[in-house]
């Protein structure tokens, strides 16, 4: 049975690239970057070139790429970094309530030890809007954190508005940016919009699991909270995971030039939203201008687990809603406002540069005879 | 809407007859330095270089980040540029800046007018462009005297531009204007330093590092070559030179008094340095040293020194203190990278007690027991090649 995934931005299958350079960083180049001797100094070559990679691919400096465990991490060090750092000069934190839980569960904490929390509300497309960002924006906040892209349902959101937002609300705010689900994707600049912190992750991209990065601009300081023997300038310490951050490095490296990807993945996207237009029963949840990325849809009819396991046993992979929130029901999709037969149908198709059409005609076809031979029960 | 980088020239503008090869000059650095970020036209008139995109992919941002350092140029701003009705250049000032105007409070308006063909003069440009921006912005007041933001107007040959406040650019010289040096540069805080602010002069650099393996280890070199680097964005590119200079070393500790050692030591450096230096068609050498800031840089150490070069020997930063110095290297980002612990060949061999006031005739003596000629020339032949190009 081939395999068909469309589950990427769940995660992704590694590249050869990456996993040949995971491999050899674990059986050659295996030293400890911060060893004195010329093996800890070939390790520590490698992570600079890793580090190199992820920097130019964000239009940024070496110095300002710091590795960590992946997004989960790079969320969690920005937020009570900058909440914390900050806290002396206001206690407004701006977000929305489409964030992934690596921020709205940080954001709960923060809570807790007395910030204010603004959860900005997209509309039924997961749009958030330039003006609700300015319109929260005021004197006492301290920090406006965005996702560049929703992963369930890909609407961009106007990440570039929120650091504008800050500057004329003459707000010390930090503007930190989740761009797990836009990085290798969208072409993202953060200095240039005026970014302070933004996250990333290698296992989006065809990298490795368990790595990822934060860009922190020059001149930001986070307070750190996590201590150890200095390394990554005492943002993250702990002896660095080489096989994984070297994966990430040359995972970035064979990243197509996202501008021509994004044209071939609109083609996909197109060719799929015509295939699944002509099933009466499919409504779009992605709005046409979202991330051509992902496509997300309700098959009205069927529950989303009952349909995901049918495909499943067809070798055709995609989520229910998103992957880390498993079996519950969308914060995102209640967020946008949907009805409940349609949040409890919601299929989520994400693409890879490995997709193709045919792929999509047999998964179209499964779709069909899905609907029309699964038993229907009240949602 | 379109958008170009407007760079105002420095000291250039000062020269006479040769004002045209150092423009020249300027423009080929300038192009250099926008290599891989998309394609640009450049050219320059009424004392003004026109940085524009030829295409969407051009990256402004970073071009005009690396034209920050670019010697030459003592202004720069990105800037709109616009078809010359006053209607038009009101709307683009509206749109272009409503960024920073929806955030400041006070602003003014200047305006300058080359073109004497376009129907308002310079003080009407601003009356009608402040009343304009006033009743588009209500957070804003009129402020001639110390506004939060200058918005200016300039009507032009071939079009208007309109942008504000314009960034401080690196002043100086343009780099290739003021002949070929070689800095002898170790890794510490005042070389690179030295470095930049002969660059700033005009003077384009060749670098000499003297590393002291197995004493030293490939980090310290490297440490170098980021350091050079950095300087780089500055200074453009430039070969670096490393000397293998242990044996040298080891010499100088079995046959020399131990307190000679430094002034010896560097005293080969600098025979070394010439040498590379007349080879590369450089016209002088160029050190970090600072009057008094260690042993061997006291008025009598720099006398013995100095004695051992035939060539002019420049010493940019030897009235500065030390704050100062530290300022620079943070100022052009290579203090980071100096304060790196890293061992250099100048601190393995350290005499406990060095003679702070040296002879030179002593000096000289010492050294005979040396077959200098020998050792330098085995330095040069053994010496090691690294192009170093600026970062992007």
């Amino acid at each position: 049975m081939s395999e068909l995934y469309f589950d990427n931005s769940s995660t992704t299958r590694v590249c050869r690239e990456a996993a040949e350079k995971v491999m050899e960083t674990m059986t050659e180049n295996y030293g400890n970057p911060s060893s004195l001797h010329s093996l800890g100094f070939r390790a520590e070559r490698a992570m600079d070139e890793a580090r190199a990679a992820v920097a130019a691919r964000l239009g940024a400096e070496k110095e300002e790429i710091y590795f960590t465990s992946g997004g989960t991490e790079s969320n969690n060090i920005a937020l009570f970094g900058a909440a914390h750092a900050l806290k002396k000069r206001g206690n407004h934190i701006v977000t929305t309530q489409i964030e992934h839980p690596s921020v709205l569960n940080v954001m709960k904490r923060l809570e807790q030890e007395g910030f204010r929390v603004t959860y900005l509300k997209p509309d039924s497309f997961g749009h958030i809007t330039a003006e609700q960002i300015t319109g929260a924006v005021n004197g006492e906040t301290i920090l406006v954190s965005l996702m560049c892209v929703n992963n369930e349902v890909g609407s961009i959101l106007p990440v570039e508005a929120a650091a504008q937002a800050v500057r004329a609300a003459g707000s010390p705010a930090l503007v930190h940016v989740d761009a797990v689900q836009a990085f290798g994707k969208l072409p993202l600049r953060p200095r240039q919009a005026g970014i302070d912190l933004m996250s990333v992750s290698a296992h989006k991209i065809h990298g490795p699991k368990g790595v990822g990065a934060l860009y922190v601009r020059r001149g930001v300081h986070l307070e750190p909270h996590v201590f150890g023997g200095g390394q990554e300038k005492n943002l993250r310490p702990g002896t660095e995971g080489m096989p994984l951050i070297a994966g990430f490095g040359a995972a970035v490296g064979a990243l197509p030039e996202a501008r021509a990807e994004l044209r071939t993945m609109e083609e996909l996207n197109a060719y799929c939203r015509g295939k699944l237009e002509t099933i009466p029963e499919v409504t779009f949840n992605s709005a046409p201008d979202a991330l051509p990325y992902i496509l997300n849809f309700s098959a009205v009819g069927v529950r989303a687990e009952t349909m995901l396991h049918f495909l499943s046993d067809r070798g055709i992979y995609l989520s229910s809603g998103s992957a880390c929130s498993r079996g519950r029901e969308s914060h995102v999709l209640s967020a946008m406002g949907l009805a409940r037969e349609r949040i409890a149908s919601a299929l989520r198709l994400s693409f890879s540069r490995y997709n193709t059409k045919e792929e999509i005609d047999v998964f179209a076809g499964a779709l069909r005879e899905g609907l029309s031979g699964l038993t229907r029960r009240p949602l | 809407m379109k958008e170009i980088i407007l760079l105002k020239l420095g000291e250039v503008v000062l020269k006479g007859l040769n004002r045209r090869s150092f423009e020249e000059t300027l423009l080929k650095n300038i192009r250099r330095r926008l290599d891989g970020l998309g394609s640009f036209e450049v050219h320059e008139r009424q004392s003004t270089i026109y940085v524009t995109p030829r295409d969407e992919d051009a990256d402004l941002f970073t071009a005009q980040e690396r034209l920050s350092k670019v010697f030459g140029i003592a202004s720069l701003t990105r800037a709109c540029e616009v078809g010359k009705k006053m209607e038009t250049i009101l709307d683009a000032a509206a749109e272009y800046l409503r960024g920073p105007l929806s955030a400041v409070k006070t602003f003014k308006v200047e305006s300058k007018r080359s073109d004497k063909q376009f129907p308002l003069n310079s003080p009407q440009i601003c009356k009608e462009a402040g009343g304009y921006l006033l009743s588009k912005f209500p957070n804003l007041r009129v402020d001639v005297n110390h506004p939060d933001y200058t918005v200016r107007i300039e009507v032009r040959d071939a079009a208007a531009y309109v942008h504000g406040n314009a960034e401080r650019g690196a002043g100086g010289i343009p780099v290739g204007t003021g002949g070929k040096a070689a800095i002898l540069i170790s890794g510490g805080i005042d070389s690179p330093v030295a470095a930049w602010m002969m660059a700033r002069r005009g003077v384009e650099l060749t670098a000499v590092h003297f590393a002291s393996p197995p004493y030293t280890s490939e980090r310290a070199e490297q440490k170098v070559r980021d350091l050079l680097t950095k300087v780089g964005a500055y200074a453009g590119r430039m070969t670096m030179f490393t000397v293998p200079f242990a044996k040298v070393q080891e010499q100088i500790m079995a046959n020399c008094p131990e307190e000679l050692f430094t002034v010896i030591m560097r005293r080969l450096m600098m025979r070394c340095a010439e040498k590379i230096a007349r080879n590369e068609g450089c016209g002088a050498l160029i050190t970090g040293e600072s009057l008094g800031q260690v042993a061997s840089q006291t008025l009598e150490a720099i006398v013995c020194t100095d004695a051992a070069a035939n060539m002019p020997v420049f010493r940019p930063l030897i009235g500065m203190d030390k704050r100062e110095i530290v300022e620079i290297s943070s100022r052009i980002d290579t203090y980071e990278l100096s304060i790196q612990p890293y061992e250099d060949c100048c601190t393995v061999f350290t005499p406990k007690h060095p003679r702070t006031k040296p002879a030179l005739k002593y000096v000289e003596k010492a050294e005979e027991a040396l077959d200098c000629a020998a050792l330098v020339d085995e330095c040069v032949a053994n010496v090691k090649k690294t192009p170093i190009t600026p970062l992007g």
